[in-house]
């Protein structure tokens, strides 16, 4: 049986509550929920720091790398004086500060084939914001054979792309939309090529939206369909993405049944070489 | 019979900055042939070095994925929006 509300959840989700179509219904489904942000920094600062603030019971976050001065323009999970610190320790703090009700699980840890499916197997719905090739396929494979719906988001310079994948039903995946990475090197890093400070802030804030609508079952899911966007003409477009019955995850015959190595996939030196 | 095409960031330092170009071409082939007559080195990423389409950056005319239509092959219309997307993994 469902709990009911605290008074302070009463008063702290009151606009939820009464909003048509959440209800106390929808909202009671997003403090049961689990929801695993993979990275926390453009993009998985403003996910995280939205469910936080609608009430996701269980946050997960996945984040190796540490705060650095550089990483302030976009990523507002952290502060100035986090930097130096782990980003998910910077980031849970500023989670529960905005809401202390939520639990916070941190991995901090680089995501890999060896620890993928343990990390990702307790949790509902799964956000990629990652900033590399090797683990956005890695957690594309990983949710499609764990079954779970991945929110994704990827940004460059001043263009966003978000979709849903949800596992089954003859649904696209990543591999579906781009059945292959780029070589190495041509397409440069955020580092390398920078990126414009929102917006992560606004494709993070669709996956969070797509991550609660997922939750409450609210509208229709950006699922089959690619949103691409770009802050310089504040031009949106979606486009169809189709279910490849020949994708080597998803399709019909799957040929990829295991976690691969992902560096070598995309042509990128193992670590250990 | 012109076509407007939607360049994505990376591909728009071939042309001067710009991020929508018109083109001719019957065909998606013949479209980016005339790209490239106008803006040299604009299709290097987005053909194979045997005149195939990469994996790795889709061709969309209008809403739909050129691989879902004829390809190279697809015909063209007056009109017609295509849209260049590479893969990207900011985050």
């Amino acid at each position: 049986m469902s709990r009911g509300f605290t008074v302070e959840e009463v008063q702290r989700y009151a606009r939820h509550i009464i909003l048509p179509g959440v209800g106390a219904e929808g909202q009671r489904k997003l403090l049961e929920a689990r929801v695993l942000c993979i990275g926390t920094g453009g993009l998985g600062s403003p996910v995280a720091m939205y469910l936080a603030a609608a009430g996701v019971g269980t946050i997960g976050l996945v984040d190796f790398d540490i705060v650095d001065l550089s990483n302030l323009q976009r990523q507002i999970a952290h502060g100035t004086s986090d930097v130096g610190r782990p980003k998910v320790e910077s980031a849970k703090d500023t989670l529960v500060e905005i809401n202390p009700n939520v639990e916070v699980v941190t991995y901090d840890t680089l995501l890999s084939s060896e620890n993928a499916f343990e990390v990702l197997e307790p949790w509902d719905v799964v956000i990629d914001g990652t900033d590399n090739f090797p683990v956005r396929y890695l957690v594309n494979d990983a949710t499609q054979m764990l079954g779970k719906p991945l929110v994704y988001g990827s940004i460059y310079q001043f263009e966003g792309q978000a979709t849903v994948f949800l596992p089954g039903q003859e649904a696209p995946c990543y591999r579906c939309l781009f059945p292959q990475p780029p070589p190495p090197g041509t397409v440069p890093s955020c580092a390398e090529g920078g990126v414009f400070g929102v917006l992560p802030g606004i494709v993070g804030t669709i996956q969070a939206t797509e991550a609660i609508k997922l939750i409450t079952g609210l509208g229709e899911p950006l699922v089959g369909r690619l949103l691409i966007l770009d802050a310089m003409t504040m031009d949106f477009q979606t486009v169809k993405l189709r279910w490849d019955a020949d994708c080597p995850v998803c399709g019909k015959t799957p040929t990829v049944t295991e976690l691969i190595d992902y560096e070598q996939f995309c042509g990128i030196p193992s670590r250990d070489e | 019979m012109p076509v407007n095409v939607k360049l994505p960031t990376i591909l728009r330092k071939h042309a001067g900055g710009q991020a929508r170009v018109e083109a001719d071409g019957a065909t998606l082939r013949e479209l980016l042939e005339d790209l490239e007559t106008s803006y040299p080195g604009i299709t290097k990423n987005v053909l194979t070095d045997d005149g195939g389409l990469h994996r790795f950056i889709n061709v969309y005319v209008n809403d739909e994925d050129v691989r879902y239509l004829g390809s190279l092959e697809t015909e063209l219309k007056d009109g017609d929006m295509i849209s260049i997307l590479p893969a990207v993994a900011g985050g």
